[in-house]
């Protein structure tokens, strides 16, 4: 694992603002009916968490899954933003032809299995895809997501007791943001110590880490990449927050808890953070930098909205009835 | 080549081997497959000839199975994951029809999904009611999957090397009352049959008989019957419920004009309604008689052997049903 340099935290910089800007520019597409549809779950205050862990593979080798809060994952690996915006428009010029929309972007060309919609239904796919790295000795990790919500799940429950005896090479990073869509962790989990269920099933428990802090993210996340390469699977909790609601239809998130919103924007913000560090740590480094790379990224998600805009809807029938099965 | 006697269970094991042989991509997972050599003894040898690489046993936790098969299959290997009885695939519903059926639609092509589910189906020996299903409609309903099921030994090796050798998710059921019955299995190893075809295992030029797995061997009884009175019923084992060979219903039918549809599953929204819908929605001008369907009553499967076999037709309720509408 590489010590981060200045150029790695100028790169996460770079990712996690271009995340940001493409999720608030979402939300604001969604209002404005630009966006359709009623699913759509945006990473604004998760940024941290994705970019550190995901800082920690081997691009080409190793592989990313996730759920429907998918847009970061897809933007990290690299996916061109406008295949991935004109599929949030369902757009034929789509990563998914405009068949999926924003909960299943995917780039098998990248190794992004792809956001799933049915919670915790990637969990054991996670494992099958890991099970194949393991059957064929590529060496490969699997990077699974988890939403906190998920771990009530019976898929988590089997997927982690298959990962843990079979020493499948897949990480569980489990995202709690302390909601299952509206009910907090607390009044759902037995044992609101998430990491503590990798015991019950001889997958290793790297525990807690502050998931708005993307240094101990990649650090964590970084020993638990080193794990799985020797063969077994591990899990990490991240305590993070979401900016946004459950998904765009949830319409009373920001008034329902305006204070604890706020708190988390003003003291915990991910960007904010690594901000700090980077003009702290490095006199090389100074504001107009930084304003540098906000700006391509808005020229980036500025081109991505023009580029599906100007995108064509599939129509026809046989659009419709394409990919339905392997001809 | 001079064909085998093999009872179905021997063909399916013969089929599953000699696939294994051929492509090294090709593993089995399932509850008691390995060690215990299958609950059905359709894996008996391979922990032995396979190894536990190839030869998966799991614990008992079929929404594991369902979607782990599937991430495998995304990921380039041929999962052939059992579920000891079809009951048990019930857990793994989502797995099946949110996962195995929808991943090449809704990431549009970018994967594929060449698993077989294969689970054993039907009723008998007083399994109760949680363990007497033959559920191949529900199924049958979503588009992205395959649903085969075989009726005898011969369609048993060649469909499930069919189901193997293709790219897309099959569920491939095994009917448990048809396991021990013998007949002739072609010698050769490359012998499949097209996905999507029936066959006609008995002509007759009065009535269809339509059906699939155990069902086609109370039609093929109930027509030998029937010969004896001088009616000739033709019967067509549709062998898949997806893709449905609809052009072989129709061109007996139009032969016919007459059908009884049996199967040994419920009445309601069942593989009937929808054989019948076809029929009458396609071949009306050809229509001489109402459209019967012959299936078990509709209640849960009572333990008590008097009531269990009640519940369930056989080929004497073929012919009450035939002589009815001739």
């Amino acid at each position: 694992m590489a010590k981060p340099n200045k150029e790695m935290l100028l790169e996460w910089y770079r990712q996690m603002t271009l995340i940001r800007d493409f999720e608030e520019t979402s939300h604001q597409l969604y209002f404005d009916k630009r966006i359709t549809g009623v699913y759509m779950h945006l990473y604004s205050g998760h940024e941290a968490v994705a970019v550190g862990a995901m800082a920690n593979m081997e691009m080409g080798k190793d592989h990313i899954i996730t759920a429907y809060r998918d847009h970061a994952q897809g933007l990290i690996v690299g996916v061109d933003p406008n295949l991935l915006m004109a599929e949030m428009y369902g757009k034929k010029t789509g990563v998914s032809g405009g068949k999926g929309g924003s909960m299943h972007l995917a780039s098998a060309e990248h190794n992004f299995w792809g956001g799933y919609a049915i919670v915790g239904g990637h969990l054991p796919l996670a494992a099958g895809i890991a099970f194949e790295a393991q059957y064929n000795e590529t060496g490969a990790v699997v990077l699974s997501h988890v939403g906190d919500g998920a771990t009530n799940n019976g898929y988590f429950h089997e997927a982690l007791n298959y990962a843990g005896l079979w020493d499948l090479p897949v990480i569980w990073l489990i995202e709690n943001n302390g909601y299952g869509m509206g009910t907090e962790i607390d009044r759902s989990a037995g044992n609101p110590e998430l990491h503590q269920r990798a015991i019950g099933y001889g997958v290793k428990d790297f525990g807690r880490v502050d998931g708005q802090n993307v240094f101990e993210v990649y650090d964590v996340l970084g020993k638990a990449f080193e794990h799985c390469r020797q063969g077994g699977s591990a899990l990490v909790e991240a305590i993070t927050y979401r900016y946004r609601g459950h998904g765009v239809s949830d319409k009373q998130y920001d008034s329902r808890l305006a204070e604890e919103l706020e708190e988390w924007k003003e003291n915990k913000d991910p960007i904010e953070i690594l901000k700090k560090h980077l003009l702290k740590e490095y006199k090389s480094v100074d504001e107009a930098d930084l304003q540098k790379i906000v700006d391509e990224n808005r020229a980036i998600v500025e081109e991505s909205v023009k580029f599906a805009e100007e995108s064509e809807y599939p129509t026809t029938l046989e659009e419709l009835y394409a990919n339905v099965y392997v001809d | 080549m001079a064909d085998k006697n093999l009872p179905m269970r021997e063909a399916l094991r013969l089929a599953l081997q000699e696939e294994m042989r051929r492509d090294e991509r090709i593993f089995i997972m399932g509850e008691e497959v390995g060690y215990w050599q299958g609950t059905h003894k359709v894996t008996r040898g391979f922990i032995e000839e396979f190894g536990e690489k190839r030869v998966r046993d799991t614990p008992i936790a079929e929404m594991g199975i369902g979607g782990l098969a599937v991430g495998a299959a995304m990921a380039g290997l041929r999962p052939v994951a059992e579920f000891m009885t079809i009951n048990f695939a019930f857990l793994a519903l989502d797995a099946i029809i949110n996962h195995a059926a929808k991943v090449r639609y809704f990431f549009d092509g970018q994967f594929k999904c060449p698993v077989v589910f294969r689970a054993a189906t039907g009723w008998g020996d007083q399994a109760t009611a949680s363990h007497s299903h033959t559920p191949e409609p529900i199924f049958a309903h979503f588009p992205g999957l395959y649903v085969c099921s075989p009726s005898d030994s011969a369609d048993a090796y060649g469909l499930l090397k069919a189901s193997i050798r293709d790219d897309n998710p099959v569920l491939f059921t095994e009917s448990i009352g048809l396991y021990r019955f013998p007949g002739p299995v072609p010698d050769d190893p490359d012998y499949t049959l097209p996905i999507g075809k029936g066959a006609i295992k008995h002509e007759g030029s009065d009535v269809t008989l339509i059906a699939y797995g155990r069902a086609v061997s109370w039609c093929l009884k109930a027509a030998r019957e029937l010969a004896k009175e001088g009616i000739s019923a033709e019967v067509v084992d549709v062998r898949w419920l997806r893709p449905l060979d609809t052009e072989l219903i129709f061109e007996s039918f139009r032969k016919t004009n007459r059908a009884i549809i049996v199967e040994e599953s419920h009445q309601f929204y069942s593989f009937g309604s929808e054989v019948a819908a076809q029929i009458q929605e396609n071949c009306f001008d050809y229509m001489d008689a109402p459209i019967k369907r012959v299936t078990q009553h509709d209640v849960p499967v009572p333990f008590t052997k008097p009531l269990e076999e009640l519940t369930y037709p056989d080929h004497t309720d073929v012919i009450k049903a035939v002589k009815e509408i001739l």
